[in-house]
């Protein structure tokens, strides 16, 4: 099985007639995924490759009964689009864009949880979401994945994704599912989503997580897999040797005291029972060692 | 993008925020107009992008134009912790009754916004917050209801600022949430926020940091744009459009996206290299961005090897390839420089490179070779 998506999730991509859009969304279609539709106000009715194009959401998902919709258009439209898609009935929304004003974020996620609470934003700023074989909504390369289990990959950098991919399709190792979750500030989908969505999957027999320097998610994310997760956890934290970054007046360290280091999160994830890699090869390493084990 | 405290303040006094009559100064002449404009007596503050500045010596207080002169004199150019003082800023003294600390950030683990609030404000909150949590007065705000007068007025309460001072700064802070929400802030922190002899309430100090991603919607931040000092090799990556920082190490590092930018480094150093810099060249870049990446690294004559470290997604791994051949066309590249391509369009982005492989360009199959292989020719 896998998680959030599968092959029958049919999928609409607003700004399909935008370069990024078109490019990915082809790219995602070839790969075959069900990308029944686009989204482009005032494009109506015309079709990118055989692709049908509606003015807005409503009716693309009325037309094609679409559930997920893969948003990629620019930064300034990017919190209208995935309100809209919410709006029409969409519950489960990719947004690949990068350079969304945080406060934009922080509303957008808000709103959703309380006029929408039975709908999933993946991301911004994520790479999307891959289940090898089934579907892949974002900018993957579809290539590097391979189907059929039993690793579940989360992770919060977009390149670090395929790299985590790259180095178990190239072991011989399959997934699940993928999920980039995105490093901006207010993400729609968290660790602890994804931890809980694997744990629950039975076919994912292990997890590959992902994260990176600054703010504390994965400390939480440590906490929940001390007190939930019975499946094996392979952990690499990128930014050990980062250059140290600003720090944001008192009031950042106020709230975050010693955490969002690389070196707290490694040690918050090995107390609970993780396998703490030093670099992405590593990890792939150690995720070879305990599937062969299982 | 962190502001000076003059515009800091500047920008509060946008939002209505009461601070000190005052105005910025960059000459002595300059600081003395000021000076005689607000009246007598006033602070003479160094306006750098780091803490203790007062301990430095970099705030004084000025009875008269000869003490103005003298302290002007001596502030502008000082060397506090590494920022050369070039300017100043100059306002009207207040006299202390109570100092206060106030500050809205995004709370990033609950989603929504954070507001805190102390009586006991001043150099020491850091330690406050360590040692008697109590002393600060937490409010979660929901970024669609934003923060209400009639709730403003209850978290004043409850940090137990003084009686004369709640009304106002109860007002203070609903104007300062503004600042924060309409500003495109991603930190709007007053320390201390003053109670006056005179029982007024205002900010004395400004920490200010712009939501860059908004900038779109801020053409006025231009102007704060415009006295950014930056290392030369950073403001050449920045005019190229480029997130790059510089390092002291011999391996100049580019790659595609922040956490492999990061990896990159970690790699380069877990086989005993050191990195020159961290340079992401985004999502998407094509060759032009690839081939100003090549030009910033082989500005910094402190490289011995060029590591790139591509995973194509967004970025199509034939752009890059097309980059790195015409960054060789338009400037002599010094060092040499090793390859490692993947993801989207990799097959095509090696056969693009091919023929042009020689001993300074040279791809490997991994991440961990090709770290190996430029680490080497650095160290040789």
């Amino acid at each position: 099985m896998s998680i959030f998506v599968d092959e029958n999730t049919k999928v609409i991509v607003q700004g399909l007639t935008g370069g990024q859009g078109r490019f990915h969304g082809l790219r995602n279609r070839d790969y075959g995924t069900k990308i029944v539709g686009g989204v482009t106000p005032g494009k109506g009715g015309t079709d990118v490759d055989g692709i049908p194009v509606f003015n807005s959401v409503k009716e693309a998902v009325a037309a094609t009964g679409a559930t997920a919709s893969f948003v990629s258009v620019p930064p300034k439209f990017a919190a209208a689009a995935i309100l809209e898609a919410a709006e029409g009935g969409i519950t489960f929304i990719v947004c690949i864009t990068e350079g969304i004003p945080a406060h934009d974020e922080a509303v957008t996620y808000n709103r959703l949880v309380e006029d929408f609470p039975g709908v999933r934003l993946l991301g911004p700023n994520c790479p999307g979401i891959i289940s090898p074989g089934k579907c892949n909504i974002g900018i993957t390369s579809g290539d590097i994945a391979l189907p059929g289990g039993p690793v579940g990959i989360v992770s919060r950098s977009g390149t670090l994704t395929y790299q985590a991919l790259h180095e178990l399709s190239q072991q011989g190792i399959g997934q699940t599912t993928c999920v980039g979750i995105g490093g901006d500030p207010v993400p729609g989908t968290n660790f602890i989503d994804c931890l809980a969505a694997f744990e629950a999957d039975p076919e994912t027999k292990a997890v590959m997580m992902i994260g990176e320097i600054g703010g504390s998610e994965e400390e939480r994310a440590a906490e929940w897999i001390k007190a939930n997760m019975t499946k094996p956890v392979v952990s690499y934290i990128a930014g050990v040797t980062a250059p140290p970054g600003r720090k944001m007046g008192h009031a950042g360290a106020i709230i975050s005291g010693s955490k969002g280091t690389a070196q707290a999160k490694m040690d918050a994830l090995a107390a609970a029972g993780v396998h703490v890699c030093l670099n992405p090869t590593e990890a792939g390493e150690k995720m070879v060692e305990i599937v062969k084990g299982l | 993008m962190d502001l000076f405290e003059y515009q800091g303040k500047q920008y509060f006094a946008q939002f209505g925020i009461p601070v000190s009559p005052g105005g910025a100064a960059d000459t002595v002449d300059e600081a003395v107009a000021v000076a005689e404009k607000v009246g007598y007596p006033v602070v003479v503050k160094a306006q750098v992008k780091v803490g203790g500045r007062g301990k430095a010596g970099g705030i004084k207080l000025a009875d008269n134009i000869e003490e103005v002169r003298l302290h002007a004199g001596n502030i502008l150019g000082m060397d506090i912790k590494g920022h050369v003082v070039h300017h100043l800023w100059v306002e009207r003294s207040s006299d202390i009754q109570k100092e206060y600390y106030a500050s809205f950030t995004l709370d990033r683990p609950n989603k929504t916004h954070l507001g805190m609030l102390s009586a006991q404000g001043g150099v020491d909150i850091e330690e406050v917050a360590a040692s008697n949590p109590d002393a600060i007065a937490m409010l979660s705000i929901d970024p669609v209801r934003g923060l209400d007068l009639e709730t403003s007025r209850r978290w004043v309460q409850e940090a137990s600022l003084d009686e004369v001072a709640r009304e106002q700064a109860a007002e203070l802070l609903v104007k300062l949430y503004e600042c924060y929400t309409k500003g495109d802030c991603d930190l709007a922190e007053i320390n201390p926020l003053i109670l006056t002899t005179e029982n007024k309430v205002h900010a004395l100090d400004a920490k200010v940091t712009l939501d860059e991603n908004a900038s779109y919607r801020h053409p006025e931040w231009e102007a704060f744009r415009a006295t950014e000092t930056e290392d030369p090799r950073e403001k050449m990556a920045k005019e190229k459009g480029l997130n790059y920082i510089g390092l002291d190490g011999t391996v100049g590092i580019i790659a595609n996206g922040a956490g492999l930018a990061m990896s990159t480094l970690d790699v380069v150093n877990q086989v005993g290299g050191s990195a020159a810099n961290f340079l992401d060249i985004g999502g998407g870049a094509n060759a032009d961005v690839m081939a100003a990446a090549l030009e910033v690294i082989n500005a910094d004559p402190k490289v011995k090897a060029i590591f790139v470290n591509i995973f194509g997604g967004i970025t199509r791994v034939d752009e890059v390839a097309k980059g790195v051949l015409e960054a060789l066309n338009r400037v002599t590249i010094s060092s040499p420089i090793v390859l490692r391509l993947d993801g989207t369009n990799a097959v095509e982005g090696r056969a693009i490179l091919a023929s042009h492989l020689n001993e300074r360009l040279i791809t490997e199959p991994t991440m961990l070779d090709a770290a190996r292989r430029a680490v080497g020719l650095a160290n040789a």
